[in-house]
């Protein structure tokens, strides 16, 4: 039933056979096929624009007041590409398998190849388009190392990388809305798919300023709509990221992908108190020059800076010496867990590590830039100025950032930070294509589950963002729309679009009907801590059986006495929240089913019952190398379906940064 | 940090449509603390309004990052509040102290209409872009990226004009709701690129008169916007779209 549609072939031919062999639609039958794009961040900007250019006619949506602030916007540390510019022995071969390791064998070989091979296209485009990347003083780009690799591959723009991406997407997207090929919906949001004969064929939105519902058809319709990370509330996506378009597909039918993989991102801000509505990440490039530490000692009172060398901990550096602070994210995370649990936290709350910048603000920067000016024996105030400098125009956004947030300047005093929710691996299940197993339904961004395994590397999203829309769905979309040439547009009078209209309709007066007496964000609140204790950085059987009840509790009290605000015929964010809030209770329950059936460990997720000697995480290949597709059956009920994953080229071993 | 709890007074324009006149409500927020962001306390406040049955106050905000560049409040008189290159969202209130009062009001701009209390639209700004704030190349055309160096500063700058987060603070600071900071950090980004030069001209001219089509006011110079600009968009861009803009009609005539 699962088909991933998988070209045949050895595995670094498979993509370029594809291509050759696409079937293709010529550019008068083109103009006369509709392609709606839900989402304009860097999958569905890219998707838009490119497919614009090509000459169908495209409508994209987004819920924001301009397709500029998607979440994307906020990506800091960069986007991998395997150019080898650096002459450090980097290759396509070696992203791939990078890619394949750091998701923990659990992300399908064909996908992964592909995305390494129109990495290094990505970058041309961009840098095309105005993206201004970090230079070298010689005027050529430079790069920056990420977790889980050793080599350099990493493209940036300052702690603003996705910034700079998504804005040369939205402009490439805008210059195509000009030439009239894109037509763009701002602060709408899509409430569901229409199928007609098995096909998606358009969606419902309501339309976020008067409350309208609108029709919209489509020969196709591509979800590009991000992550569902708020489903635990805190967590570093913008606050508007939700899941409710790719869960309105599922319902549809389309199934859910791995929904229990959820990255834990290492370095954030820790939560300061109960007011608190979202996290922010210190990008994980600070890595690069920050050093992990806690005190040796329990329970150290001391302030950082008082507490000597040889009374630090680098446990990072002691626990993985060939990757020491660059491990992947997952395995930081777990480890900065391990050291709170036991006593060793920093910070009022002692839920907190150091990441210290001195050692490398002195060694690293400062001697370099000493030399440079070719002062002799610089003393270390001298060596701290000069290496501040570097570091500031490196990262200076997100000290300043750190700054606002906390107080503290981090040139001074190591930040804190513990793990918060930053991506979700899991997504819509699509093939090869990007197809969901709806006809005519894509996935792509980070909504769909494709690339990532059980665990996404560093700057990594960005370039599946963009490989999906620029270089992958301007081909394989293709290959379906050539056998709908003949289809005419439907018209949105269509019987299906009046009863899904309908639909969307009564959910949303069911909704306001209520009259209940708790807020929308309580529920959420609730719904996050029950999914970050129970089906977070640690995942037990119990805990996840436990979490499955509580939710289904909740889900009964939303429904009868959730309070909203306000009128449907109007702006009303309190109404768009708890259509969001509703299906996030949905997804959670979901995940924790699918956390439960998988008794394994593997990347971001880690079930205390599958663990080695040293704690690390314990993989079982031979009972889950495979991607857990849900159907949705009905209210509760889901059925699994397994695609099983063969790995002919990165074999799997256990994962070791030892 | 040493946090604190404060009592306060928030005056804020509470607006059901575009339609409707408006005004001020005060309301009194109690036991905020210092460590909350603002736009933290607006939510403690709408979560009370809700239990009492009232209808909250509507704002746009999303990334809370300060790069998304969707909150726009204008606080006691100026945009986004009172610390230095600053986002509404990244503003903590360690800014105020006990029994504050605080005024707070949407963007105000003829190009920018209320659409509701605080939220204003700003789609204007997309509608410049769309005139030429772009490099037209199709995907699939481009060369190697390292094919075409850039000399270190020239790349500097150009990201320094490109950090602009399209929040529209620029306007609401200015006396005559000139976008000119804006589209001038668009113009200086592609035309310090090599790749952006050949669009030079019409880039200039077409973002300049579909900038006054929208109705946002002239510049006179006084630096109003650069002051409050979360990004430190600096007016010595403005200076640069000027050059190009003589020089683009210059040729055009
Ligand atoms: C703080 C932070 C930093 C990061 N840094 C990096 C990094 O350095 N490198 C890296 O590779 N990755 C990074 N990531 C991850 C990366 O940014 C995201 O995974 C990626 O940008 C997602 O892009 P997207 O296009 O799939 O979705 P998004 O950018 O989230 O866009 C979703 C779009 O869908 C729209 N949408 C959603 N639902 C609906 C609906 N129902 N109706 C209509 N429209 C809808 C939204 O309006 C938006 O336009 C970071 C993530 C975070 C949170
Ligand atoms: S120039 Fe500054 S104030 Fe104006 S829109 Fe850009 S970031 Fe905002
Ligand atoms: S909410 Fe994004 S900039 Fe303030």
């Amino acid at each position: 039933m699962l088909d991933s549609k998988i070209p045949a072939g050895p595995l670094e031919q498979k993509w370029v056979d594809y291509k050759g062999h696409v079937k293709l639609v010529n550019p008068a039958n083109k103009r006369k096929l509709e392609v709606i794009v839900v989402g304009t961040g860097l999958a569905g900007a890219s998707a838009a624009a490119a497919l614009g250019e090509l000459g169908y006619k495209v409508k994209a949506f987004c819920f924001q007041d301009s397709p500029r602030r998607a979440h994307s916007i906020a990506a800091q540390g960069g986007i991998n590409a395997a150019k080898n510019y650096q002459n450090d022995g980097d290759s396509v071969f070696r992203l791939f398998y990078d890619t394949v390791k750091g998701g923990d064998y659990r992300a399908r070989e064909a996908n992964v190849h592909r995305l390494a091979e129109v990495s290094v296209n990505i970058i041309d485009q961009c840098v095309a388009q105005g993206v201004p990347f970090a230079r070298e003083y010689g005027g050529l780009l430079n790069n920056r190392s990420f977790g889980g690799t050793q080599v350099k591959r990493t493209f940036y723009a300052a702690g603003q990388t996705g910034q700079q991406l998504l804005i040369g997407a939205y402009q490439a997207m805008e210059r195509q809305v000009a030439l009239g090929n894109v037509e763009m919906f701002s602060r709408h949001e899509m409430l569901d798919v229409v199928m007609v004969d098995g096909k998606a064929r358009g969606i419902i939105c309501r339309n976020l300023v008067n409350g309208e519902l609108e029709r919209h058809f489509g020969h196709a319709v591509l979800l590009c709509t991000g992550g569902y990370g708020n489903v635990f509330y805190l967590s570093t996506n913008a606050m508007g990221s939700n899941v409710t378009a790719a869960w309105k597909a599922h319902k549809k039918g389309a199934f859910f992908g791995n929904p229990c993989f959820t990255q834990i991102h290492p370095t954030c801000i820790p939560v300061s108190g109960d007011h608190q509505s979202k996290l922010t990440l210190m990008s994980e490039s600070l890595r690069n020059d920050g050093r992990i530490w806690v005190p040796k000692k329990k329970d150290d009172t001391r302030k950082a800076n008082d507490i000597p060398e040889e009374e630090r901990d680098y446990y990072l550096e002691r626990r993985y010496p060939a990757f020491g602070n660059l491990v992947p994210r997952d395995v930081a995370s777990r480890a900065a867990k391990e050291r709170c649990d036991a006593g060793y936290g920093v910070g009022t709350t002692k839920q907190a590590v150091y990441l210290d910048f001195k050692y490398n603000l002195i060694n690293k920067y400062g001697k370099t830039e000493a030399g440079k000016l070719g002062i002799e024996n610089p003393d270390t105030e001298t060596l701290i100025r000069l290496g501040k400098e570097v570091v500031k125009e490196e990262y200076g956004n997100l000290f300043d950032m750190y700054e606002k947030i906390t107080g503290e300047n981090p040139y001074e005093v190591p930040m804190r930070i513990y793990p918060a929710v930053h991506y979700t691996m899991g997504g819509l299940w699509v093939d090869y294509e990007l197809m969901t197993n709806v006809k005519g339904l894509y996935c792509l961004g980070e909504a769909n589950f494709s690339d990532h395994g059980a665990n996404r590397l560093g700057a990594s999203a960005l370039m599946q963002g963009l490989a999906d829309g620029y270089f992958v769905i301007p081909y394989t979309i293709g290959n379906y729309l050539a056998d709908e040439i003949a289809t005419k547009p439907i018209p949105t009078t269509h019987e299906a679009f009046v009863q899904t209209e309908k639909a969307v309709a009564d959910r949303i007066n069911t909704l306001m009907n209520i009259k209940g007496k708790q807020t929308v964000e309580s529920f959420h609140k609730r719904l996050g801590k029950i999914m970050w204790e129970k089906c977070g950085m640690a995942r037990n059987a119990q805990g996840l059986q436990e979490a499955i009840t509580e939710i289904q509790q909740l889900k009964k009290e939303f429904w009868s006495d959730v309070r909203i605000p306000g009128g449907i015929a109007e702006m009303n964010p309190e109404l768009d929240k708890a259509g969001r809030v509703a299906d996030f209770i949905e997804l959670g329950e979901l995940m924790c089913k699918d956390a439960l059936n998988r008794n394994e460990s593997c990347g971001g997720h880690f079930r205390e019952e599958s663990q080695t000697e040293e704690g690390e995480a314990k993989r079982d290949d031979v009972n889950f190398a495979y991607v857990a597709a849900w159907e949705y059956k009905g209210e509760s009920n889901w059925e699994l379906h397994k695609e099983n994953l063969e790995f002919e080229v990165a074999k799997p071993t256990q994962r070791s940064y030892k | 940090m040493e946090h604190y709890m404060m009592n306060l007074t928030l005056k804020v324009w509470r607006q059901k449509n575009a339609n409707d006149k408006g005004g001020f409500e005060s309301y009194p927020v109690k036991n905020i603390s210092s460590e909350m962001s603002f736009l933290e306390m607006i939510d403690v406040l709408n979560e009370e309004l809700i239990r009492d049955g009232k209808d909250p106050i509507a704002f746009d905000h999303d990334c809370r990052e300060g790069i998304c560049g969707a909150c726009s409040m204008y606080i006691n008189g100026r945009p986004h509040g009172p610390w230095e290159q600053n986002t509404t969202c990244q503003l903590h209130m360690r800014a105020y102290k006990d029994g504050d009062t605080i005024t707070i009001e949407p963007w105000r701009a003829n190009a920018f209409p209320v659409i509701k209390d605080l939220v204003v639209d700003r789609s204007a700004f997309d509608r410049i872009i769309q005139a030429g704030g772009y490099i037209s190349v199709n995907t699939g055309n481009a060369v190697d990226a390292n094919a075409m160096p850039v000399e270190k500063d020239k790349a500097d700058a150009a990201f320094a004009a490109a950090a602009c987060i399209g929040c529209g603070a620029c306007v609401a600071a200015c006396k005559n709701s000139s976008a000119l900071l804006f589209v001038s950090a668009k113009v200086s980004h592609l035309a310090l690129l090599p790749q952006g030069s050949p669009e030079r001209k019409s880039r200039a001219l077409n973002m300049v008169a579909q900038m006054d089509k929208e109705g946002f006011g002239a510049c006179t110079n006084t630096g109003a916007c650069e002051a409050v600009c979360p990004k430190g968009i600096s007016i010595t861009n403005i200076a640069r779209l000027n050059a190009e803009f003589s020089l683009a009609a210059l040729v055009s005539q």
